[in-house]
Protein backbone atom coordinates (compact mmCIF):
# COMPACT_ATOMS: atom_id res chain seq x y z
CA UNK A 1 0.00 0.00 0.00
CA UNK A 2 1.44 3.20 -0.46
CA UNK A 3 2.25 5.52 2.10
CA UNK A 4 0.40 8.77 0.57
CA UNK A 5 -1.03 9.19 -2.16
CA UNK A 6 -2.33 12.76 -3.58
CA UNK A 7 -4.93 13.19 -5.93
CA UNK A 8 -5.71 16.33 -7.64
CA UNK A 9 -5.22 18.20 -4.63
CA UNK A 10 -6.22 22.23 -4.81
CA UNK A 11 -6.01 24.97 -2.07
CA UNK A 12 -6.89 28.38 -2.21
CA UNK A 13 -6.55 31.06 0.50
CA UNK A 14 -9.75 33.24 -0.23
CA UNK A 15 -9.14 34.29 -3.74
CA UNK A 16 -5.87 33.16 -4.33
CA UNK A 17 -5.36 29.58 -5.53
CA UNK A 18 -2.07 28.02 -4.43
CA UNK A 19 -2.20 24.89 -5.19
CA UNK A 20 -4.25 24.55 -8.71
CA UNK A 21 -3.61 20.61 -9.03
CA UNK A 22 -1.08 18.07 -7.49
CA UNK A 23 -1.09 14.36 -7.89
CA UNK A 24 1.38 12.02 -6.53
CA UNK A 25 2.53 8.77 -4.89
CA UNK A 26 4.56 8.17 -2.16
CA UNK A 27 5.50 4.18 -1.77
CA UNK A 28 7.19 2.61 1.98
CA UNK A 29 10.68 4.36 2.38
CA UNK A 30 10.75 6.90 -0.11
CA UNK A 31 12.87 9.53 0.25
CA UNK A 32 10.82 12.77 -1.71
CA UNK A 33 12.36 16.07 -1.71
CA UNK A 34 10.39 19.20 -3.30
CA UNK A 35 12.12 22.01 -4.38
CA UNK A 36 10.59 25.05 -6.40
CA UNK A 37 10.83 29.05 -5.99
CA UNK A 38 9.39 30.49 -2.91
CA UNK A 39 5.42 31.17 -3.65
CA UNK A 40 5.48 27.94 -5.74
CA UNK A 41 3.19 26.18 -2.66
CA UNK A 42 5.68 23.50 -2.11
CA UNK A 43 5.27 24.28 2.03
CA UNK A 44 1.06 24.45 1.59
CA UNK A 45 1.65 21.34 -0.27
CA UNK A 46 3.46 19.53 2.08
CA UNK A 47 1.16 21.09 5.15
CA UNK A 48 -1.74 20.01 3.17
CA UNK A 49 -0.37 16.03 3.81
CA UNK A 50 -1.21 16.34 7.71
CA UNK A 51 -4.60 18.74 7.58
CA UNK A 52 -2.66 21.47 8.72
CA UNK A 53 -4.46 23.43 5.76
CA UNK A 54 -7.59 22.91 4.93
CA UNK A 55 -7.89 21.20 1.59
CA UNK A 56 -9.75 22.74 -0.96
CA UNK A 57 -10.18 19.97 -2.97
CA UNK A 58 -8.98 16.50 -4.44
CA UNK A 59 -7.90 13.69 -2.14
CA UNK A 60 -5.18 12.91 0.24
CA UNK A 61 -4.55 9.38 1.52
CA UNK A 62 -2.50 8.48 4.22
CA UNK A 63 -1.85 5.18 4.36
CA UNK A 64 -5.32 4.50 2.47
CA UNK A 65 -7.05 6.58 4.86
CA UNK A 66 -8.69 9.75 2.95
CA UNK A 67 -7.95 12.24 5.13
CA UNK A 68 -10.05 15.19 3.93
CA UNK A 69 -12.86 12.74 4.37
CA UNK A 70 -14.89 15.08 7.56
CA UNK A 71 -15.29 11.86 9.71
CA UNK A 72 -11.62 11.33 9.48
CA UNK A 73 -10.21 11.27 13.15
CA UNK A 74 -7.45 13.76 12.22
CA UNK A 75 -5.58 13.44 15.59
CA UNK A 76 -5.22 10.20 14.89
CA UNK A 77 -3.64 10.24 11.77
CA UNK A 78 -1.64 12.95 12.63
CA UNK A 79 0.22 10.55 15.66
CA UNK A 80 1.43 8.52 12.08
CA UNK A 81 2.99 11.71 10.58
CA UNK A 82 5.98 13.61 12.28
CA UNK A 83 6.08 16.88 10.98
CA UNK A 84 9.50 19.08 11.29
CA UNK A 85 9.25 23.28 10.90
CA UNK A 86 11.22 25.68 9.83
CA UNK A 87 11.30 28.18 12.81
CA UNK A 88 11.36 24.91 15.08
CA UNK A 89 8.49 26.01 17.22
CA UNK A 90 9.14 23.88 20.03
CA UNK A 91 7.38 24.35 23.30
CA UNK A 92 9.65 27.11 25.16
CA UNK A 93 7.77 26.27 28.68
CA UNK A 94 9.11 22.70 28.49
CA UNK A 95 12.43 20.76 28.68
CA UNK A 96 13.59 19.50 25.72
CA UNK A 97 13.03 16.44 27.16
CA UNK A 98 9.50 17.11 28.07
CA UNK A 99 9.46 18.62 24.72
CA UNK A 100 9.88 14.90 23.63
CA UNK A 101 7.62 13.29 26.07
CA UNK A 102 4.70 15.39 25.71
CA UNK A 103 2.86 14.10 22.97
CA UNK A 104 3.42 10.00 23.81
CA UNK A 105 2.52 10.61 27.61
CA UNK A 106 -0.51 12.92 26.64
CA UNK A 107 -1.78 10.22 24.00
CA UNK A 108 -0.85 7.72 26.40
CA UNK A 109 2.07 5.55 24.38
CA UNK A 110 3.23 3.20 27.23
CA UNK A 111 3.95 3.89 30.56
CA UNK A 112 6.18 6.97 31.35
CA UNK A 113 8.98 5.26 32.21
CA UNK A 114 9.35 3.62 28.92
CA UNK A 115 8.21 7.15 27.42
CA UNK A 116 11.14 8.55 28.99
CA UNK A 117 13.25 6.16 28.06
CA UNK A 118 12.75 6.05 24.50
CA UNK A 119 12.81 10.05 24.71
CA UNK A 120 16.34 9.35 25.60
CA UNK A 121 17.34 7.06 22.92
CA UNK A 122 16.15 9.42 20.46
CA UNK A 123 17.94 12.74 22.52
CA UNK A 124 20.91 10.16 21.84
CA UNK A 125 19.97 9.65 18.48
CA UNK A 126 20.28 13.28 17.19
CA UNK A 127 23.38 13.77 19.86
CA UNK A 128 21.96 15.72 23.04
CA UNK A 129 21.27 13.38 25.56
CA UNK A 130 23.38 16.04 27.68
CA UNK A 131 20.96 18.73 27.01
CA UNK A 132 18.08 16.83 28.01
CA UNK A 133 16.77 18.83 31.22
CA UNK A 134 18.09 22.38 28.90
CA UNK A 135 15.03 24.76 27.75
CA UNK A 136 14.74 25.44 24.30
CA UNK A 137 15.73 29.12 25.23
CA UNK A 138 19.19 27.59 25.57
CA UNK A 139 19.58 25.74 22.85
CA UNK A 140 21.35 26.93 19.29
CA UNK A 141 19.24 27.04 16.29
CA UNK A 142 20.78 23.92 15.27
CA UNK A 143 20.22 21.88 18.27
CA UNK A 144 16.75 23.23 18.49
CA UNK A 145 15.84 22.04 15.12
CA UNK A 146 17.28 18.31 16.07
CA UNK A 147 15.49 18.05 19.56
CA UNK A 148 12.34 19.46 17.25
CA UNK A 149 13.05 15.79 14.92
CA UNK A 150 13.68 13.81 18.00
CA UNK A 151 9.87 15.13 19.35
CA UNK A 152 7.99 14.17 16.18
CA UNK A 153 9.98 10.72 16.52
CA UNK A 154 8.89 10.27 19.85
CA UNK A 155 5.57 9.57 18.46
CA UNK A 156 6.63 6.41 16.20
CA UNK A 157 5.70 8.15 12.96
CA UNK A 158 5.53 6.30 9.53
CA UNK A 159 6.13 9.06 7.66
CA UNK A 160 8.15 12.30 8.27
CA UNK A 161 7.39 15.92 6.73
CA UNK A 162 10.06 18.18 6.91
CA UNK A 163 9.33 21.96 5.61
CA UNK A 164 12.69 23.61 5.13
CA UNK A 165 14.34 22.60 7.95
CA UNK A 166 17.65 23.97 7.61
CA UNK A 167 16.22 27.42 5.95
CA UNK A 168 16.09 29.36 9.42
CA UNK A 169 19.68 27.92 10.63
CA UNK A 170 23.04 29.36 10.53
CA UNK A 171 25.38 27.98 7.86
CA UNK A 172 27.55 25.94 9.91
CA UNK A 173 25.04 24.51 11.96
CA UNK A 174 23.01 22.85 8.56
CA UNK A 175 25.29 19.52 8.19
CA UNK A 176 24.14 18.69 12.15
CA UNK A 177 20.64 18.76 10.70
CA UNK A 178 20.68 16.96 7.47
CA UNK A 179 22.98 14.44 8.88
CA UNK A 180 20.47 13.24 11.41
CA UNK A 181 18.10 13.54 8.25
CA UNK A 182 20.18 11.40 6.26
CA UNK A 183 20.53 8.81 9.03
CA UNK A 184 16.65 8.78 9.19
CA UNK A 185 16.39 8.01 5.35
CA UNK A 186 18.69 5.02 5.62
CA UNK A 187 16.96 3.66 8.20
CA UNK A 188 14.30 3.29 6.01
CA UNK A 189 11.70 6.59 7.14
CA UNK A 190 9.02 7.59 4.53
CA UNK A 191 9.89 11.27 4.28
CA UNK A 192 8.82 14.04 2.29
CA UNK A 193 11.11 17.39 2.70
CA UNK A 194 11.07 20.83 1.72
CA UNK A 195 14.23 22.05 0.96
CA UNK A 196 16.40 24.48 -0.64
CA UNK A 197 19.43 21.85 -0.08
CA UNK A 198 19.94 21.38 -3.83
CA UNK A 199 23.41 18.56 -2.48
CA UNK A 200 20.43 16.52 0.22
CA UNK A 201 17.86 16.73 -2.64
CA UNK A 202 20.97 14.60 -5.01
CA UNK A 203 22.56 12.48 -2.45
CA UNK A 204 18.72 10.99 -0.49
CA UNK A 205 16.15 11.89 -2.88
CA UNK A 206 14.94 8.72 -4.49
CA UNK A 207 12.55 11.14 -6.76
CA UNK A 208 12.53 14.70 -6.41
CA UNK A 209 9.51 17.14 -7.18
CA UNK A 210 9.70 20.35 -8.57
CA UNK A 211 7.05 22.55 -7.83
CA UNK A 212 6.07 25.68 -9.37
CA UNK A 213 2.98 28.00 -10.04
CA UNK A 214 0.61 25.61 -7.77
CA UNK A 215 1.83 22.79 -10.11
CA UNK A 216 4.01 20.19 -9.86
CA UNK A 217 6.35 20.69 -12.86
CA UNK A 218 8.34 17.56 -13.55
CA UNK A 219 9.19 15.04 -10.98
CA UNK A 220 12.15 12.13 -11.53
CA UNK A 221 15.03 10.66 -9.46
CA UNK A 222 17.38 13.29 -8.67
CA UNK A 223 19.58 12.10 -11.41
CA UNK A 224 17.87 12.53 -14.17
CA UNK A 225 16.19 16.21 -12.93
CA UNK A 226 18.77 17.89 -11.96
CA UNK A 227 21.01 16.50 -14.87
CA UNK A 228 18.15 16.41 -17.78
CA UNK A 229 15.53 18.39 -16.78
CA UNK A 230 12.60 18.61 -19.31
CA UNK A 231 10.86 21.37 -18.98
CA UNK A 232 11.96 25.52 -19.73
CA UNK A 233 10.84 26.08 -15.88
CA UNK A 234 12.49 24.02 -14.42
CA UNK A 235 16.00 24.48 -16.10
CA UNK A 236 15.05 28.00 -15.33
CA UNK A 237 15.04 27.21 -11.60
CA UNK A 238 18.06 25.12 -11.40
CA UNK A 239 19.94 27.80 -13.33
CA UNK A 240 19.29 29.86 -10.62
CA UNK A 241 20.52 27.77 -8.00
CA UNK A 242 22.70 25.82 -8.94
CA UNK B 1 -4.40 58.48 69.15
CA UNK B 2 -7.24 57.41 71.17
CA UNK B 3 -9.58 57.29 67.86
CA UNK B 4 -7.78 55.02 65.69
CA UNK B 5 -7.01 52.50 68.81
CA UNK B 6 -10.80 52.32 69.10
CA UNK B 7 -11.71 52.14 65.45
CA UNK B 8 -9.09 49.30 64.80
CA UNK B 9 -10.55 46.38 65.71
CA UNK B 10 -13.41 47.20 63.34
CA UNK B 11 -11.44 48.26 60.56
CA UNK B 12 -10.00 44.83 60.91
CA UNK B 13 -13.60 43.21 61.07
CA UNK B 14 -14.34 45.37 57.88
CA UNK B 15 -10.70 44.33 55.88
CA UNK B 16 -11.53 40.56 56.59
CA UNK B 17 -15.10 41.03 54.84
CA UNK B 18 -13.01 42.89 52.37
CA UNK B 19 -10.26 40.51 51.79
CA UNK B 20 -13.06 37.84 51.81
CA UNK B 21 -15.60 39.13 49.02
CA UNK B 22 -12.60 40.22 47.20
CA UNK B 23 -10.78 36.27 47.11
CA UNK B 24 -14.09 34.58 46.63
CA UNK B 25 -15.11 37.04 43.64
CA UNK B 26 -11.72 36.98 42.48
CA UNK B 27 -11.45 33.57 41.41
CA UNK B 28 -14.96 33.23 40.30
CA UNK B 29 -14.18 36.42 37.88
CA UNK B 30 -11.40 34.35 36.68
CA UNK B 31 -12.71 31.29 35.86
CA UNK B 32 -15.79 33.34 33.98
CA UNK B 33 -12.91 35.32 32.00
CA UNK B 34 -11.13 31.98 30.98
CA UNK B 35 -14.95 30.63 29.82
CA UNK B 36 -15.28 34.27 27.81
CA UNK B 37 -12.45 34.42 26.14
CA UNK B 38 -12.69 31.14 25.00
CA UNK B 39 -16.08 31.28 23.73
CA UNK B 40 -14.80 34.71 21.95
CA UNK B 41 -12.33 32.55 20.19
CA UNK B 42 -14.22 29.25 19.63
CA UNK B 43 -14.91 28.50 16.17
CA UNK B 44 -18.80 29.39 16.14
CA UNK B 45 -19.38 32.61 15.48
CA UNK B 46 -22.97 32.72 17.76
CA UNK B 47 -20.51 32.24 21.18
CA UNK B 48 -18.17 34.83 19.75
CA UNK B 49 -20.91 37.37 19.58
CA UNK B 50 -22.67 36.05 23.10
CA UNK B 51 -18.70 36.80 24.41
CA UNK B 52 -18.48 39.98 23.25
CA UNK B 53 -21.88 41.73 23.65
CA UNK B 54 -21.14 40.32 27.53
CA UNK B 55 -17.93 42.48 27.59
CA UNK B 56 -19.31 45.54 25.88
CA UNK B 57 -22.33 45.33 28.64
CA UNK B 58 -19.63 45.72 31.17
CA UNK B 59 -17.32 47.87 29.77
CA UNK B 60 -19.51 49.80 28.94
CA UNK B 61 -21.16 50.49 32.06
CA UNK B 62 -20.39 51.72 35.94
CA UNK B 63 -19.43 49.36 38.32
CA UNK B 64 -21.93 51.03 40.14
CA UNK B 65 -24.63 50.91 37.90
CA UNK B 66 -23.92 47.24 37.89
CA UNK B 67 -24.12 46.50 41.60
CA UNK B 68 -27.64 48.46 41.60
CA UNK B 69 -29.36 46.35 38.79
CA UNK B 70 -28.15 43.33 40.21
CA UNK B 71 -28.41 44.16 44.10
CA UNK B 72 -31.92 46.24 43.61
CA UNK B 73 -33.03 45.40 39.92
CA UNK B 74 -32.84 41.60 40.06
CA UNK B 75 -34.16 41.45 43.44
CA UNK B 76 -36.93 43.54 42.31
CA UNK B 77 -38.48 41.02 40.16
CA UNK B 78 -38.57 38.67 43.11
CA UNK B 79 -37.79 35.50 41.86
CA UNK B 80 -34.98 35.39 44.29
CA UNK B 81 -33.64 37.19 46.88
CA UNK B 82 -29.85 38.33 47.21
CA UNK B 83 -28.18 39.44 50.58
CA UNK B 84 -26.01 42.35 49.85
CA UNK B 85 -22.65 40.55 50.21
CA UNK B 86 -23.79 38.04 47.70
CA UNK B 87 -24.85 40.67 45.42
CA UNK B 88 -21.57 42.02 45.99
CA UNK B 89 -19.35 38.75 45.33
CA UNK B 90 -21.60 38.64 42.19
CA UNK B 91 -20.76 41.88 40.62
CA UNK B 92 -17.08 42.32 41.01
CA UNK B 93 -16.79 38.62 39.80
CA UNK B 94 -18.81 39.56 36.51
CA UNK B 95 -17.02 42.90 36.32
CA UNK B 96 -13.78 41.08 36.81
CA UNK B 97 -14.64 38.43 34.37
CA UNK B 98 -15.41 40.61 31.61
CA UNK B 99 -12.37 42.57 31.96
CA UNK B 100 -9.70 39.20 32.69
CA UNK B 101 -11.47 37.57 29.52
CA UNK B 102 -10.21 40.57 27.50
CA UNK B 103 -6.43 39.87 29.09
CA UNK B 104 -6.72 36.28 28.51
CA UNK B 105 -7.90 36.19 24.83
CA UNK B 106 -5.05 38.97 24.02
CA UNK B 107 -2.75 36.00 26.31
CA UNK B 108 -3.90 33.51 24.10
CA UNK B 109 -3.26 35.33 20.83
CA UNK B 110 -0.14 36.39 21.81
CA UNK B 111 1.16 33.05 21.41
CA UNK B 112 3.09 32.05 17.97
CA UNK B 113 0.75 30.19 15.80
CA UNK B 114 3.52 27.87 15.13
CA UNK B 115 3.00 26.43 18.66
CA UNK B 116 -0.71 25.22 17.94
CA UNK B 117 0.85 24.03 14.37
CA UNK B 118 3.66 21.75 16.48
CA UNK B 119 1.07 20.35 19.15
CA UNK B 120 -1.59 19.71 16.28
CA UNK B 121 1.07 18.08 13.85
CA UNK B 122 1.81 15.74 16.97
CA UNK B 123 -1.81 14.73 17.12
CA UNK B 124 -2.65 16.82 20.40
CA UNK B 125 -6.49 17.50 19.91
CA UNK B 126 -7.87 21.95 20.19
CA UNK B 127 -8.50 21.21 23.96
CA UNK B 128 -5.05 19.63 24.67
CA UNK B 129 -3.06 21.95 22.72
CA UNK B 130 -4.91 24.87 24.71
CA UNK B 131 -4.63 23.37 28.33
CA UNK B 132 -0.74 21.93 27.70
CA UNK B 133 1.08 24.68 24.73
CA UNK B 134 -0.97 27.50 24.98
CA UNK B 135 -2.42 28.73 28.55
CA UNK B 136 0.76 27.94 30.28
CA UNK B 137 2.63 30.34 28.11
CA UNK B 138 -0.64 32.72 27.78
CA UNK B 139 -0.46 32.85 31.88
CA UNK B 140 3.05 33.93 32.39
CA UNK B 141 2.86 36.68 29.88
CA UNK B 142 -0.36 37.64 31.41
CA UNK B 143 0.41 37.89 34.75
CA UNK B 144 1.18 41.73 35.28
CA UNK B 145 -2.16 42.53 33.60
CA UNK B 146 -3.73 39.84 35.39
CA UNK B 147 -2.43 41.26 38.77
CA UNK B 148 -3.25 45.07 37.88
CA UNK B 149 -7.17 43.93 37.39
CA UNK B 150 -6.97 42.10 40.86
CA UNK B 151 -5.54 45.40 41.99
CA UNK B 152 -8.24 47.29 40.67
CA UNK B 153 -11.32 44.89 41.35
CA UNK B 154 -10.08 44.86 45.16
CA UNK B 155 -10.60 49.07 45.23
CA UNK B 156 -13.87 48.11 43.36
CA UNK B 157 -15.02 45.94 46.50
CA UNK B 158 -14.88 49.20 48.29
CA UNK B 159 -18.33 50.69 46.45
CA UNK B 160 -19.80 47.73 48.22
CA UNK B 161 -20.60 49.69 50.83
CA UNK B 162 -22.93 51.59 49.36
CA UNK B 163 -25.40 48.93 49.16
CA UNK B 164 -24.35 48.20 52.72
CA UNK B 165 -21.87 45.46 52.90
CA UNK B 166 -20.34 45.72 56.47
CA UNK B 167 -16.41 45.46 54.27
CA UNK B 168 -13.35 48.06 55.20
CA UNK B 169 -14.76 51.10 53.68
CA UNK B 170 -18.31 50.77 55.50
CA UNK B 171 -16.49 50.60 58.88
CA UNK B 172 -14.34 53.08 58.27
CA UNK B 173 -17.40 55.32 57.60
CA UNK B 174 -19.34 54.06 60.30
CA UNK B 175 -16.35 54.81 62.69
CA UNK B 176 -15.30 58.00 60.92
CA UNK B 177 -18.88 59.55 62.21
CA UNK B 178 -18.87 57.47 65.45
CA UNK B 179 -15.29 59.32 66.69
CA UNK B 180 -15.60 62.54 64.94
CA UNK B 181 -12.47 62.12 63.62
CA UNK B 182 -12.60 61.89 59.50
CA UNK B 183 -9.27 62.47 59.29
CA UNK B 184 -7.54 60.01 61.02
CA UNK B 185 -9.85 57.43 59.98
CA UNK B 186 -9.94 58.04 56.52
CA UNK B 187 -6.27 58.31 56.34
CA UNK B 188 -5.70 54.88 58.46
CA UNK B 189 -8.23 53.10 55.87
CA UNK B 190 -6.05 54.41 53.08
CA UNK B 191 -2.79 53.10 54.68
CA UNK B 192 -5.04 49.74 54.97
CA UNK B 193 -6.00 49.25 51.52
CA UNK B 194 -2.35 50.62 50.72
CA UNK B 195 -0.56 47.53 52.12
CA UNK B 196 -2.83 45.42 51.28
CA UNK B 197 -2.30 45.95 47.65
CA UNK B 198 0.99 46.59 48.43
CA UNK B 199 1.10 42.80 49.50
CA UNK B 200 -0.47 41.70 46.98
CA UNK B 201 1.68 43.58 43.74
CA UNK B 202 5.20 41.43 46.03
CA UNK B 203 3.01 38.12 45.99
CA UNK B 204 2.36 38.78 42.11
CA UNK B 205 6.12 39.67 41.21
CA UNK B 206 7.02 36.56 43.47
CA UNK B 207 5.08 34.17 41.29
CA UNK B 208 6.14 35.99 38.29
CA UNK B 209 9.53 35.14 38.82
CA UNK B 210 9.40 32.11 40.08
CA UNK B 211 7.85 31.86 36.61
CA UNK B 212 9.97 33.47 33.89
CA UNK B 213 9.22 32.99 30.73
CA UNK B 214 12.54 30.90 29.29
Amino acid sequence: MSMIIVENLKKSFGDLEVIKDMSTVVEEKEVICVIGPSGSGKSTFLRCLNRLEEISGGHVYIEGTDITDPKVDINKVRQNVGMVFQQFNLFPHKTVLQNVTLAPTKLKKGDQKAVEKKAYELLDKVGLREKAKAYPGELSGGQKQRVAIARALAMDPKIMLFDEPTSALDPEMVGDVLDVMKQLAREGMTMVVVTHEMGFAAEMGDRVLFIDGGYIVEENVPKELFGNPQHERTKAFLSKVL
Amino acid sequence: MQTIINAFPYLMEGLQVTLYIFGIAIVIGFLIGLIVALLRLAPLKILNWIAKIFVDAIRGTPFIVQLFFIYFGLNSLGFFSLDNTTAGIVTVAINAGAYFSEIIRAGIQSIDKGQTEAARSLGLNPTQTMRHIILPQAFRRMLPTITNQAIISLKDTSLLSVIGVADLTQEGRIQASATFDAFNVYLILGIIYFVVIYLLSMLASFVERKFVLR
